[in-house]
């Protein structure tokens, strides 16, 4: 299939950016979506052009590095699907594909596509954790977890920390990404000790980074690529409460 | 270039822990003194980062990805061993251990499998209590999977997502040490070169990715945990950034490199679609727990595989391999899925690829049990290939997945250069020819939580260590070096891109140096490999500048290592003169086709010292002692 693509090209931090069109012939729809974009590159690093710089790594949908914004939509048409993942039978001959970074005002962008997304190792930093030293942890049999309860935690866990939740939010919000994190260790006994220290120092460090506020809209469990559902961020608002209330 | 493996006496059960009191200790006030650099942030490096900033030490902690959570460990799926004997199937530290050395085919060292047969146990409950959530049964206590060349279940598990579990775990626990200021983190920094002085490894040159800004680094030791080489084939189950180039810039410096050539090839893996592939994508050997591997008795045999009757199937590994069956180990299992399709049978368009079908475990156990076992992988699947593997059989075909060769290292994970530690993949010290399954994760997080922790500080106590700053004359030479070599790379102002040279050396590799090798294919790929690089720094086209974000850039200076890296290997493979693992030479192989060792000849770890580019390297070797387990032929009949 033959394709044009209008895709977001910006030196560094400071130059103001802009849309680029590039045509693509030939484009198998077996190609992954980044795969495409190697073939890009690869043609235009031959014609002298600079490659258009994007960020991936696994290409198997688990390490969160791949992002895009594809046609307005956080990692593109496909629902539960990285951009990694997404492969070019999801569009059609002559199509245009406008494809832009992640646009948050925490994520500042690096290059063309690749943006900065520190901001959420500080919020992991916060309190993203059990203290737990290395060292003689107990039996792990001697803390029995219902299967039920370990099955949500795990669908918290399951986040991959890519961002999609901030870049679909019109708010860019994170309150997806901290609730997730917030909830794994919510519904373990393991959790229980910092729970609501953890609720709290989450949410101040989140805000402290510039993430908007969460206003109900459910973007980000739309664009979530792993399906964190948005009951997680009843979870935190519930934790973040008990949290002031308790002091 | 001496090996000392240091393997403390006495019997194999109470070397760990009569070595651990024997290691002279840092004084708790003291350790903060030390300053530590980590290269790497997976599950070696962020587990070691994490636990040695708890213990008090200065650790600086570099990645090249945009955050410490990416590392390639991430990707892993199916599980970590333990031997907990939950089961209560006849499990014990030292059946792990036996079945690793077996598993290993007999070229790993002892005393570092018994140890991490050992850690085993700590490390599943240190994850129970960072709060990785691992599959658990409707009692609440955790439940196990089997994996390869085991007889027993003794994988823990996290859905299909292991390595992701794992590695948030140990990234939790490293953001708590970075969060504490007890971590300084380095995102997006590439270490470039090592640094020694006085024959002491004392820092690094990294290159911030972002701007372009070389750097020094000093500090009182260092450590690399920065996984494998699989990308030398070009196509490989690693994620894209996955490189040698720490290690091997190690190895330039005097670090000897160790077995090169025993890579394993992962037989589980979503076929070829393309000459636009850009990586190949792992199915977890977990799927071999219910799905059952068959190709058709004819050749060529082109017929939908649900019009194929049970008949007209060979299920070759049950057939070849009754006690393990599906689970045979994985260089085995991909060594008959390349023979299968070497006689014409493989399935696909094609050819190369075999079934693994999941019919008769639906029908017994149901769709709803199949789907909670491997839906995330059936969804990947069926998003790559377009087929939904609940009605129609996957097609697999083996690929490049771990390398098991890697930095030599003694039993406190120090390699030939004083002062600098290897853990995880990037080591060679615990697989031997072939890793089992579900042993990386377990490996990574051993040599991270349970062994550097400690061995590190006797390097610290029994060494007197100067202090020195960036300002030393060695740290300005290594610099000056690196930035040389960057410029060399952008003003080469060829044609060719860098993709192209690296698809170039992977194909050489793959055929040359990949399932089944021989010495003629070898020295072939001995005379080609130069040439390749010669071309590649008289005709690469690297676009843009040093000071920016420059992709290009890094890739060509990573491939420029491959092109170097690629030659050590095949001259390893071509002079270990017998198969054994994953290094199967067609010359030596019994009537029946399996793997022939040379015990005799061959029975060592053998150790590379660089000498110069293009120059051939000095050949060391470590004789590999086996008190405990007795040298056999690996059987799993």
């Amino acid at each position: 299939m033959n394709l044009t693509l209008h895709i977001w090209r910006q030196k560094d931090r400071n130059d103001t950016g802009k849309m680029t069109i590039y045509k693509l012939e030939d484009v198998s729809p077996d190609m992954s979506f980044l795969e495409m974009l190697d073939v890009l590159n690869e043609k235009l690093e031959v014609e002298g052009e600079e490659p258009v710089a994007f960020d991936h790594d696994c290409r198997e949908g688990i390490c969160g590095t791949c992002s895009l914004m594809i046609n307005g939509k956080a990692h593109g048409p496909r629902a539960s699907t990285t951009t990694c993942q997404l492969h070019m039978r999801e569009f059609k001959d002559g199509d245009e594909i406008f494809i832009e970074p992640w646009r948050a005002e925490a994520f500042p962008i690096v290059r063309d596509l690749v943006v900065d997304r520190s901001a959420f190792d500080k919020v992991i930093q916060a309190g993203g954790y059990i203290s737990v030293n290395t060292g003689n942890a107990q039996d792990a049999n001697c803390i029995p977890i219902s299967k039920e309860q370990a099955d949500i935690a795990m669908d918290a866990a399951a986040c991959i920390g890519c961002g999609a939740c901030v870049a679909q939010c019109k708010n860019s919000s994170a309150m997806l990404f901290v609730a997730a994190k917030v909830s794994q260790f919510a519904n373990l006994p393991q959790g229980q000790a910092e729970r609501y220290a953890r609720a709290k120092n989450m949410v101040a460090v989140m805000d402290d980074q510039h993430f908007g506020s969460c206003t109900n809209q459910y973007e980000c469990e739309a664009a979530c690529p792993k399906d964190i559902s948005a009951d997680f961020i009843a979870q935190l608002n519930r934790d973040f409460m008990k949290a002031g209330l308790t002091k | 270039m001496k090996l000392d493996s240091k393997i403390p006496s006495g019997p194999i059960e109470k070397k760990w822990d009569q070595h651990k009191f024997d290691m002279k200790l840092v004084n708790p006030a003291n350790k903060r003194k030390f300053k530590v650099i980590i290269v790497g942030s997976g599950l070696a490096g962020a587990s070691a980062a994490a636990t040695m900033a708890e213990l008090g030490y200065d650790v600086h902690c570099f990645t090249f990805h945009d955050s410490p959570r990416r590392a390639h460990s991430i990707a892993a799926q199916g599980g970590i061993n333990a031997a907990k004997n939950y089961q209560n199937d006849g499990d014990s530290i030292y059946r792990l251990f036996y079945d690793t050395v077996k598993g290993g085919d007999f070229r790993s060292r002892e005393a570092n499998v018994y140890r991490l047969a050992q850690v085993s146990v700590n490390i599943i409950d240190q994850c129970v209590a960072q709060g990785v959530p691992f599959a658990r049964d409707y009692g609440g206590y955790l439940a196990n999977r089997s994996f390869g060349g085991a007889q027993v279940s003794r994988t823990f598990y996290a859905r299909g997502q292991t390595g992701q579990q794992l590695l948030l775990g140990a990234y939790s626990a490293l953001s708590r040490q970075i969060g504490a200021g007890k971590v300084k983190m380095y995102n997006r920094t590439e270490m470039l070169d090592l640094v020694l002085v006085d024959g002491h490894a004392r820092g690094i040159i990294t290159r911030n990715l972002k701007t372009g800004k070389v750097e020094s680094h000093a500090g009182d030791a260092v450590v690399l945990a920065t996984g494998g080489y699989s990308n030398v084939f070009f196509l490989s189950t690693n994620a894209m950034g996955c490189n040698v180039t720490a290690a091997y810039r190690a190895y330039k410096k005097g670090a000897g490199f160790a077995n090169p050539c025993y890579t394993q090839i992962h037989p589980t893996c979503i076929p070829v679609s393309g000459d636009h592939q850009s990586k190949l994508t792992l199915m977890s050997e977990s799927l071999r727990n219910d799905g059952r591997i068959w190709v058709p008795k004819q050749q060529g045999d082109k017929r939908k595989p649900s019009e194929i009757p049970d008949a007209e199937r060979d299920y070759y590994l049950e057939r070849k391999y009754p006690s393990f069956g599906n689970l045979a180990p994985r260089d085995i299992a991909s060594r008959s899925a390349k023979e299968a399709c070497d006689e014409g049978r493989g399935v696909g368009e094609t050819g190369l690829g075999v079934y693994l079908d999941f019919r008769d475990s639906i029908k017994r156990l149901g769709k709803d049990v199949i789907e909670q076992r491997y839906g995330n992988l059936f969804e990947m699947y069926e998003r790559i290939t377009d087929e939904n593997p609940y009605q129609v059989p996957m097609r697999i075909f083996p690929a490049p997945h771990y390398t098991m060769g890697g930095l030599w290292v003694d039993y406190n994970l120090m390699s030939t250069i004083p002062g600098l530690h290897v853990l995880g993949e990037a080591n060679f010290s615990d697989h031997g020819a072939n890793r089992l399954g579900a042993s990386a994760l377990m490996q990574g997080l051993a040599d991270g939580y349970f062994v550097i922790p400690y061995t590190i500080g006797h390097y610290f106590a029994s060494h007197k260590i100067e202090k020195i700053t960036e300002d030393h004359p060695a740290f300005k030479e290594a610099e000056a070096e690196v930035n040389q070599k960057i410029n060399k790379l952008l003003n080469v102002k060829g044609s060719r891109t860098t993709d192209s040279f690296h698809k170039e050396l992977g194909r050489v590799m793959w055929d040359n140096c990949g399932m089944a090798r021989n010495k003629k294919g070898l020295e072939e790929a001995l005379k080609k490999i130069p040439s390749i690089r010669e071309e590649f720094w008289n005709n690469v086209k690297v676009l843009g500048e040093n000071e920016n974000y420059n992709v290009a850039l890094e890739k060509a200076g990573r491939v420029a290592d491959f092109l170097e890296f690629g030659e050590m290997m095949c001259l390893d493979a071509l002079r270990r003169e017998e198969s054994c693992g994953g290094h199967f030479r067609t010359e030596h192989q019994t009537e029946e086709g399996e793997a022939k060792r040379n015990d005799k000849d061959f029975s060592h770890a053998t150790v590379w010292e660089f000498q110069g580019v293009g120059k051939e390297p000095v050949e060391h070797r470590e004789q590999l002692e086996f008190e405990n387990v007795a040298l056999a032929v690996r059987s799993y009949k």
